[in-house]
């Protein structure tokens, strides 16, 4: 898999994301426009492409989401793009009682212990998934993996809305 | 992303928000999610014995446009049959709210909803 091969990586879902941002950094400073401003026009342009592909290749790698998504791809699985729905009952009752959750701490006057337990409550669910998707992807379970991938859409969602509310509110 | 005056509207006066007892043996409940935007969207239909729509609600977590896509639904299955309801697709609701592309799948989500609470009823009803 063309993205993990630039990092000298083997392509797993389970990566060392800092060695994996110690090596972009490292690629990012070999290839970077400026050591390349005395050559050739063709030399330019190929370092440029070599530094967006490098870019591309972080940007993909770094989060688990798109990570998943792209090993799934690279499996022939593409679902980055998808519009299906998901209509698993359990599932989306608690994403409802989740969301109305976040509802009420954005009313509360002081959330700041609510903030906090609500992150640990979906950092947990976060792992639980991550680990049934590296589990599903080294067994080549590319459906399951792809099914426990899109219920972790809806934790990051929820984990970015959450993140927003602690930004607004000043007394953190 | 300029939002057309109709999903304006439903989204800042949304009608039929709110619940329904799902334990009821008239109401139909659906549900169902969107994990690209991780939207979550609850319609419920209260049916009359002749299987005719008389009341919806919806609840939705999202944007704009899947506030809107709901809300317009509950307007539009209400006085329905089940039959006709199901009829009711993602392009109608599309077009109606002047969706740009990258909104269809809210649409599209609202058809599902509206599908997935006559499966429930028909599984009620079993």
């Amino acid at each position: 898999m063309k993205f993990f091969e630039i990092f000298n990586l083997k392509p797993d879902f389970d990566i060392d994301v800092s060695l994996l941002s110690q090596k972009y950094r490292d690629l990012q400073r070999a290839f970077h426009p400026d050591q390349y401003a005395s050559g050739s026009e063709s030399e330019k342009l190929l370092a440029l492409k070599k530094a967006t592909e490098i870019n591309d290749a972080y940007t993909t790698l770094k989060s688990p989401v798109s990570r998943a998504e792209y090993i799934l791809k690279e499996n022939g699985l593409d679902i980055s793009h998808e519009t299906t729905t998901i209509k698993d009952p359990s599932f989306l009752m608690q994403q409802m009682e989740y969301r109305e959750h976040l509802e009420e701490i954005s009313d509360m006057t002081e959330p700041y212990d609510a903030i906090i337990e609500f992150e640990d409550t979906l950092s947990a669910e976060q792992v639980e998934l991550q680990e049934k998707i590296s589990r599903d992807l080294r067994n080549a379970h590319h459906q399951e993996a792809a099914s426990a991938l899109r219920k972790l859409k809806f934790i990051v969602k929820l984990q970015a809305e959450l993140e927003r509310l602690e930004d607004q509110s000043g007394q953190l | 992303m300029a939002y057309s005056d109709k999903v304006i509207d439903h989204y800042e006066n949304p009608r039929n928000v709110g619940s329904f007892d799902k334990n009821d043996p008239s109401v139909a409940t659906g549900m169902v999610g969107a994990p690209a935007c991780g939207d979550v969207m609850k319609l419920q239909l209260k049916v009359s014995d002749t299987g005719v729509i008389e009341d919806a609600k919806f609840k939705t977590y999202g944007c704009g446009s899947a506030i809107a896509s709901s809300s317009l639904v509950t307007e539009w299955v209400k006085g329905k049959s089940l039959d006709e309801a199901s009829s009711i697709k993602n392009t109608d609701i599309a077009q109606e709210l002047a969706l740009p592309p990258v909104k269809i799948h809210c649409s599209i989500l609202a058809e599902d909803a509206i599908k997935a609470a006559i499966e429930d009823y028909k599984a009620k009803r079993k």
